[in-house]
């Protein structure tokens, strides 16, 4: 019978009915010391610390500390410094501050190749569905699942059903993965993908890059989706190979990867067609991801919307985001722009956003800053000379983290401040309490910086 | 885990779609390395301002996809720690849904009108071995995984049930061969 990607991946890694066995362990300061608490109480060791990696992300300032001691925030120092020593005692490799290896989880297990096709990857996070942009199951857990996964490399999990969204046509010139991710979460709901491994197929998704590839998967958890999945191919393969963790035998490894995509007639609980071509520039209006128009059009009305609930959400949102009915998105003003996050803070990233502000500057309105995903992002970003692009026009040029995604270390708005983000959540009070966010491409990001207000990049020069 | 039997009591209601772990606990509260004393800051920002209100009762009942967002069991913490034993809603964000099964705070997916009774009465009874909410509208079944069911029933430790097929996992591990994943250490 024909199998689905997620069948296979399943079904190879299960050591018994609903017991899942997980191939890499990701694990970060937030997270986890409640974790390894546990497993000191209960005298339990981590099974495969060679299956388990580290790095603090989350919490680290950006403006240059080099050491977990030298954070100034007390609780912060207190976490990265709790991670070191857990590792250290369990015998895990830890990137952490200091390390050229530091980074956002989700970016740095990409960039040493330790995320591959066909495993079984889970972190403490939710964008951990970054990883399924491999062709890998990965999603996000709980601490306790966290310690279970330390102490017994297994994890118990109910078979969430399959899901596939088939996109047809390409992306126009201008519109990025963001914008096709954006856009589907707009059309599904926040919730539309609740219980389901979704895997994205079709042309406009085996055309894109791997980082764009990784941006679509990231965001699978803002539809509400287990995991997102992506089927490996050439491209896959060229990321991997050369990477710090590629396998010894990479010809034999590619030869299983090559078995992992869905099977001809394979059948998915659920089928969802989008039209790529039809997708525009998105710029999110309100709280979550779902509110979420193209950006030539205006500011929904919540007077027009048919249920009750989604008016009085809708309003509520409006009413927190100062924003009114009817204004078009394009007249909408940012105070401050931040280009990072798991979502997009790759070299791919910097470089389309690099492209966008070489030889303009930023509006005297809106404070802007970039924030590379990791520090070998950082460091080959630096390396093709994009720092000095995005300083020359009036960013900051920062040090690795997640940073003002979701505000943990002292990158935040104040109160009432509007920003254009590349990251994935616009939820209430996400980048500062009473801030307020845009979910945009890094290329609509760096253009809001440039003119103050949101544009169509797709007709900007 | 503390077993859970029947939990009983007052409904406090949260009539709100979406709500999402970064308003249920806050991301300023998650640099604590402890477990415990979360239930303070718990809808930090919605309570001190008083846009909503919420009293500490067993029963929570909520909106559809309560707990989207992120991964941090830091909710379901503060949830347990404020009061609440049980939440009632339409229905959950995946993570959300288990982490609070791990944390022995029940989550209970009625449909809307159910939920819509069980807000306007005030109080109810939730029967985890029965499967049922009784309250002054009636009986409601609600569905739960078997296993689910039974460790909370019992108030089993995952870890230790998961140790015990050890054996398994060993083998396992040797048959995976070639296609084991990367080894971390040694990079």
């Amino acid at each position: 019978m024909p199998s689905t990607m997620f069948d296979k991946i399943w079904s190879a890694h299960e050591v018994s009915d609903g017991l899942l066995y997980i191939d890499l362990h990701l694990v970060h300061e937030v997270t986890s010391p409640q974790a390894f608490d546990g497993l000191r109480l209960a005298g339990r060791p981590v099974r495969r610390p060679d299956r388990t990696l580290a790095t603090a992300d989350h919490n680290v300032p950006t403006d240059g500390t080099k050491a977990a001691r030298l954070i100034a925030d007390r609780l912060s120092r207190v976490q990265v410094e709790t991670l070191e020593r857990n590792c250290e005692e369990f015998g895990i490799p830890v990137y952490s501050l200091g390390s050229d290896r530091q980074g956002i989880v989700h970016v740095i297990g990409p960039e040493l190749g330790v995320t591959q096709p066909g495993m079984t990857i889970v972190c403490g996070d939710s964008h951990t569905s970054t990883h399924g942009a491999f062709g890998a199951l990965a999603f996000g857990i709980g601490t306790s699942e966290v310690e279970h996964v330390l102490a017994t490399q297994c994890l118990v999990q109910k078979r969430p059903q399959t899901m596939r969204i088939l996109y047809s046509g390409e992306l126009a010139p201008g519109v990025t993965p963001k914008d096709l991710i954006l856009a589907t979460i707009g059309r599904l709901g926040t919730g539309g993908m609740v219980g389901h491994a979704v895997e994205y197929a079709g042309p406009a998704i085996e055309s894109l890059s791997m980082p764009g590839r990784m941006t679509v998967c990231n965001m699978t958890i803002e539809g509400g989706g287990r995991a997102g999945m992506i089927a490996p191919d050439e491209t896959t393969f060229e990321w991997v190979r050369g990477k710090a963790a590629a396998p010894g035998d990479f010809e034999a490894a590619v030869e299983r990867w090559r078995r992992l995509p869905s099977d001809d007639g394979a059948e998915f609980d659920r089928e969802v067609e989008i039209d790529a071509a039809g997708i525009s520039p998105m710029v999110t209006w309100g709280t979550n991801p779902g509110m979420v128009v193209e950006v030539t059009d205006s500011v929904p009305d919540p007077g027009a919307m048919e249920s009750p609930a989604d008016r009085e959400s809708a309003e509520r949102a409006l009413a927190y985001m100062d924003l009114r009915p009817g204004t078009p998105m394009t007249e909408v003003r940012p105070e401050r722009v931040f280009i990072g996050s798991c979502t997009n803070s790759r070299v791919e990233d910097l470089r389309e956003a690099a492209a966008i502000v070489d030889g303009r500057k930023v509006a005297a309105s809106v404070r802007a800053m970039v924030v590379p995903g990791s520090q070998q992002v950082k460091a080959e970003a630096e390396a093709e000379g994009l720092h000095d692009v995005f300083r020359s026009a009036g960013f900051e040029w920062r040090e690795a983290g997640c940073s003002m995604c979701l505000g943990m270390n002292p990158d935040t708005l104040i109160e009432g401040e509007r920003c254009a983000s590349t990251s994935n959540r616009n939820f209430e009070g996400r980048q500062g309490k009473g801030g307020r966010t845009h979910l945009v491409s890094p290329r609509m990001a760096a253009a809001a910086a440039v003119e103050g207000h949101f544009v169509d990049i797709r007709n900007w020069s | 885990m503390r077993p859970i039997d029947v939990i009983e009591g007052k409904v406090s209601v949260l009539d709100r779609a979406d709500v999402d772990t970064d308003q249920i606990i806050p991301k300023q509260f998650l640099k604590r390395v402890e477990r415990t004393g979360f239930g303070e800051f718990l809808f930090y920002d919605w309570l001190r301002s008083g846009e909503i209100e919420l009293e500490p009762n067993p029963i929570l009942l909520a909106g559809r996809n309560f707990g989207c967002g992120s991964s941090r069991e830091h909710a379901p913490w503060a949830l347990e720690d404020f009061g609440f034993e049980a939440i009632v809603a339409p229905s959950f964000a995946d993570i959300f849904y288990a982490n609070c099964t791990k944390v022995g705070l029940l989550p209970v997916e009625l449909d809307e009108a159910h939920c819509r009774a069980i807000a306007e009465a005030g109080e109810a009874r939730i029967d985890v071995d029965d499967q049922t909410v009784t309250c002054a509208a009636g009986v409601f079944e609600f569905e739960i995984e078997p296993d689910i069911r039974h460790r909370l029933l019992n108030g089993l430790d995952d870890i230790a049930i998961t140790l015990e097929s050890a054996a398994t996992i060993d083998r396992f591990e040797a048959a995976q061969g070639a296609a084991a994943g990367p080894a971390t250490t040694g990079l």
